[in-house]
């Protein structure tokens, strides 16, 4: 066992720490890109987002030696003291907060806003830990799980009120922490494919992503549980279905009505032929995806057609109001739009740096801050967001790894906790901006331009760290 | 326990970052048009529009001029609510057509601007500088309109309209809203005329405010102002001529046989060149297209008639060439040419020398010519040598187009032998057959531009140049086309005897009344048989007889013999251009005051 005090500056996980401060500088020079204007030439000019993002980011580095610094024990022992501290916050934001676009999320304290739903992530994270870790809990147990959900419900309750949907959504994340302690695959294959469903039927028909899914679906189970040739076998088929998929859809679907019909029929034939084979084998994970499956289909079916044909613009527009899908200002897509010819106009390349003219010139809305992912895609090209997309991968894919390494429970769920609402995060707020995701104002960890969410990430990620430098000793 | 299930975790989450890599690569390198779309954004290409060139007279008289005009132009996203109707009234336009105008603008591009309403006129303009503070999101674009400085020579000149999307596709340069030259001088001196257009670059952002020239103007280009043309039109002798021909139907054409340029070209009747300016052309070419007398239609280049006697000089001039007659040749008339049961009339009596028979334009003279030179035994079969005299006609640019730079010519009629071996039966027909030909009726259909041109290589002694109507164009030569001497290869002796003939005719003959006194005219008159009305009045002739200036034929359409009204008008002209003032009063206004035009298509 090292010496402590010398044992801190030492254990702490060197990538994550380069990671994060590549992110950071990454993150300023496209604010400074978005932000830059010929009559400011100071970086220092504190007028300018840049210039006060400079600041943000050197108040982290003061929370990250703060937090360095601090007993790796404390934090399991106020978890619940800082939670129930967030949900009163939480609470009083509603009364004494502040509006901006719609959304009472805001504490103003002289010149400086708070956030208070960003710093709710790590508390939230915090008591979950605290509560997963404990001796007896097991999230099998059915009262378990409602007590793990009603940790996410209250904070996520609190912020819907706001509402600030973005926030919200970032919660289900925990379906991943869920699942590593030791929940039924069946959820996370049902949360996946709720997932895949809803993000494929915004690019391709319906019909489409319904024959693609029940194909895969279809070989999926062939593959389950039996020898690895098998499985090989299965997943090759799989990758042919997605190859005839892909052929289906791009060359048959738009003019042939009728391979619509045909294909409809045949997923309605084979999925309750295939719940009802399950059923009778008494493979339940599997009765319960299927049945899943034709859930999801009947879902998005029903709400896109009620959503659709019944309800009047004004209802539709209220709704998307509430899921927090920006109210487009110039008709559909206008803002995907912009945010996609901004990256795609990068190329390969990117413009070069400052080059960018489409972030610049105020095309793409909330171009520091949710949209900041298109100054990269313009100026750096594919090869800049691609790099950016692998770092995030690779910090994420490390927290996970470094997490199953820890001798603590607490620390361990604290870890995927971390990892999955990272991830979250990027995903919803990338794919936002390639039109892969709906419009959901969330901001890009590290990169994006503000304080509350800058140090809220830096919090809630050097909480893991700081317990990670310590996992020997952490029990 | 479930520690591999960091592997499905991770393996979930690295799927969707490929997934996402795969979509970034479909935009941003596969996929091309957002580049495009890009550009388009950011860009505000802003055409600097050159003005057009001037056209001037021979003499430096200024013809067509640019006035300064205005579009309207909306930016339908930064329009509120406006009254419309107010609008409307102030640009002089219906209240339907202007909303019509919006909605295209919105559906283009909301926030990009949008031409509502073209070339408003000045009266209008100042006015709605003075209001345009009410309508915030329209401005007004500065351009240039068209305007010709006398009523006159409206199919010479020509006219300039938009360039329609047929067009542009066809020709690249174009965008819409540009304007080309539709017809005359404007038309076939386009290139010369329009400049270059310049065009400046600035970068906007999203609310389409200019930020700054993109890269200080680095690839903005200049405009090039366009070439002024020098016309070859004397424009006093095109009004004068315009002048006599009102409430006639008819064509003058006048040529410098010298050099074939054109002094005038009247195309009666004929328009204002005004009335097809700007905003008003909407109104007026529908009027001018359906006027019973096409005043667009160029008579003087594109009506075919048969020239009549005119046409005798020629078949003489051949006649001689080709060696079946000399210049002391006579032929007997009494009364007429007999053609079996069928006389061809004439009303002089005994025999007539070639240049009696030009001066009393004798029909049975040129038959029994004609006979001689479609029977000449050197061409062994009647359609070989009908084929060299036709061969001969077009020499003198008769009967085919002249390639002039006024591009609406047509090339008349005058039929190749393959016409009458088809129509008669080879080895079928004679020159009893096309006798006619011989005093230019029957299959003959020749442009008042062509008799003209006909006429000036008599007076040359035998050659023309192309008759053009640019003389000049600023920093640059016209066509070598316009300097290329086109030969009869008839000798220059045999045009002294003809135009002994045609100075006989103005002296002493039946185009006495073209008599100019002081300068010695030579001229041949013409009647053009008209199947549908009275006769057409044909006069050719040119002067002085030596050295000439002046070659000009004149039709009068239903203006009976060539010596009542085509006569007249071209000693008048001649008396015009060579003297500058005319002394004949009492004929210039007998002339004017004729009507000729018919009763009926008045009354509508
Ligand atoms: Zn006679």
């Amino acid at each position: 066992m090292k010496e402590r005090g010398q044992s801190v500056f030492f254990s702490l996980d060197w990538i994550i720490m380069v990671l994060y401060t590549a992110l950071l500088f990454m993150g300023w020079f496209n604010i400074y890109a978005a932000c830059y204007d010929d009559s400011h030439d100071s970086i220092f000019d504190f007028s300018m987002r840049y210039g006060k993002q400079l600041i943000w980011i050197g108040v982290s580095y003061v929370i990250v030696v703060l937090i360095m610094a601090s007993n790796f024990r404390l934090y399991s022992v106020l978890s619940y003291f800082i939670y129930g501290a967030m949900i009163l916050i939480l609470t009083s934001v509603l009364v004494v907060g502040i509006s901006s676009h719609g959304a009472k999320s805001w504490f103003e304290i002289g010149p400086i806003r708070i956030q208070p739903s960003e710093f709710a992530k790590f508390a939230t994270a915090l008591a979950m830990s605290k509560l997963m870790s404990a001796y007896n809990f097991d999230i099998k147990k059915p009262a378990n799980l409602f007590m793990a959900i009603g940790i996410i419900a209250l904070p996520a309750g609190l912020i819907l009120l706001q509402p600030d949907m973005g926030s919200v959504l970032v919660y289900f994340s925990m379906i991943f922490v869920f699942y590593r302690e030791g929940l039924s695959s069946i959820f996370l294959w049902l949360v996946v494919m709720g997932i895949a469903v809803f993000v494929s039927t915004l690019q391709y028909p319906l019909v489409a992503v319904m024959a693609g899914l029940t194909i895969i679906a279809g070989v999926w189970y062939l593959a389950f549980g039996r020898s690895i040739i098998e499985v090989l076998i299965a997943w090759g088929a799989v990758a042919a279905a997605t190859g005839l998929f892909w052929v289906i859809n791009h060359f048959l679907l738009d003019d042939h009505y009728e391979w619509h019909i045909l294909i409809v029929g045949a997923c309605m034939l084979l999925l309750p032929g295939v719940v009802v084979y399950s059923f009778l084998k008494r493979v339940w994970t599997a009765t319960f995806v299927w049945l899943g499956l034709i859930g999801f289909f009947a879902v998005v079916f029903s709400v896109d057609f009620v959503f659709n044909n019944i309800m009047t613009d004004h209802q539709q527009t209220l709704i998307r109001v509430f899921l927090g899908l920006e109210i487009d200002p110039k008709g559909t897509g206008y803002n995907v739009e912009q945010s996609k010819i901004a990256i795609g106009s990068g190329g390969l390349w990117g413009k070069g740096y400052l080059q960018g003219t489409q972030t610049k010139f105020n095309f793409v809305p909330e171009q520091a801050t949710d949209f900041i992912f298109c100054t990269v895609g313009e100026e750096w090209g594919f090869v800049g967001s691609t790099f950016v997309i692998l770092m995030f991968i690779t910090l994420i894919i490390r927290i996970i790894f470094l997490a199953d390494k820890q001798r603590s429970a607490f620390a361990r769920i604290y870890g995927y906790c971390v990892a999955s609402i990272l991830f979250f995060h990027v995903g919803i707020n990338v794919g936002m901006t390639i039109g892969l995701v709906p419009v959901i104002g969330i901001p890009l960890p590290f990169f994006s331009y503000g304080g509350s969410s800058l140090w809220s990430f830096t919090i809630l990620l050097f909480i893991f760290v700081r317990m990670d430098a310590s996992r020997d000793e952490l029990l | 326990m479930y520690s591999n299930r960091k592997y499905i975790i991770s393996f979930i989450f690295g799927v969707i970052a490929l997934i996402y890599i795969y979509k970034l690569f479909t935009i941003q390198v596969l996929d091309m048009s957002y580049k495009l779309s890009a550009e388009s954004n950011v860009f505000r290409k802003v055409v600097d529009y050159p003005a057009r060139g001037l056209v001037f007279d021979r003499n430096g008289k200024l013809l067509v001029y640019n006035e300064s005009s205005y579009d309207l132009l909306a930016t339908p996203n930064r329009v509120p609510e406006f009254d419309t109707a107010d609008l409307c009234e102030i640009l002089g336009t219906s209240v339907e057509s202007f909303k019509a105008e919006f909605r295209k603008a919105i559906t283009h591009a909301r926030y990009k601007e949008s031409v509502i309403f073209k070339q408003i006129p000045k009266h209008r303009y100042s006015y709605l500088q003075e209001k345009l503070y009410k309508f915030p999101g329209f401005e007004l674009q500065k351009r240039t309109a068209r305007k010709y400085e006398y009523n006159a020579a409206a199919q010479v000149l020509g006219y300039v309209r938009e360039a329609d999307p047929k067009y542009i596709e066809a020709h690249p340069y174009y965008k819409p809203g540009d304007y080309i030259g539709v017809a005359g001088i404007e038309k076939s001196y386009e290139e010369q005329l329009r400049g270059q257009k310049g065009l400046k670059i600035y970068i906007v952002d999203v609310k389409n405010r200019v930020q700054g020239s993109y890269k200080d103007g680095e690839y903005d280009t200049a405009a090039v102002v366009g070439l002024n043309v020098t016309s070859t039109l004397d424009i006093d002798l095109q009004l004068y001529g315009e002048k006599l021909m009102q409430n006639k139907v008819g064509s003058i054409v006048a040529i410098e046989p010298a050099t074939g340029e054109i002094l005038a070209l009247v195309s009666s009747p004929g328009y204002d060149p005004n009335l097809l300016v700007g905003s008003d052309m909407a109104i007026n070419y529908p009027k001018l297209i359906t006027d019973p007398y096409k005043p667009m239609y160029n008579r003087a280049l594109m009506a075919c008639y048969p020239p009549g006697s005119t046409f005798k000089t020629i078949n003489a001039l051949i006649g001689l060439q080709e060696g079946v007659i000399n210049q002391t040749s006579s032929f007997p008339c009494n009364g007429g040419f007999r053609l079996g049961s069928h006389v061809v009339k004439c009303h002089h009596g005994g025999s007539l020398d070639l240049v009696s028979s030009i001066q009393h334009s004798c029909n049975a003279y040129y038959c029994h010519e004609f006979t001689k030179i479609i029977g000449d035994p050197k061409y062994k079969r009647a359609d070989s040598a009908y084929s060299n005299w036709r061969r001969r006609v077009q020499s003198f640019g008769l009967g085919t187009k002249l390639g002039s730079d006024l591009n609406q010519e047509s090339g008349g009629i005058l039929y190749s032998k393959n016409y009458y071996n088809k129509f008669y039966g080879e080895g079928h027909w004679s020159a009893y057959t096309i006798i006619s030909l011989s005093i230019g009726q029957g299959e003959l259909g020749f442009t008042p531009f062509q008799i003209c041109n006909a006429c000036a290589t008599i007076a040359n002694r035998g050659y023309y140049y192309i008759p053009h109507i640019v003389k000049k164009v600023e920093s640059g030569d016209i066509d070598k086309r316009f300097y290329e001497k086109h030969d009869t290869g008839i000798e220059k002796d045999y045009f002294e005897t003809v135009i002994q003939g045609m100075y006989q005719v103005c002296e002493m003959g039946t185009g006495r009344s073209a008599r100019v006194s002081g300068v010695e005219v030579c001229g041949k008159t013409g009647t053009a048989q008209n199947p549908h009305g009275k006769d057409h009045s044909i006069f050719e002739a040119f002067a002085p007889r030596d050295n000439p200036k002046i070659a000009i034929a004149v039709y009068v359409e239903n203006g009976g013999f060539g010596a009542t009204y085509a006569a007249p008008i071209a000693g008048l002209m001649i008396e015009k251009y060579l003297k500058d003032t005319v002394t004949r009063k009492d004929v210039e206004e007998r002339i004017c005051k004729a009507n000729l035009l018919d009763i009926d298509a008045q009354m509508k």
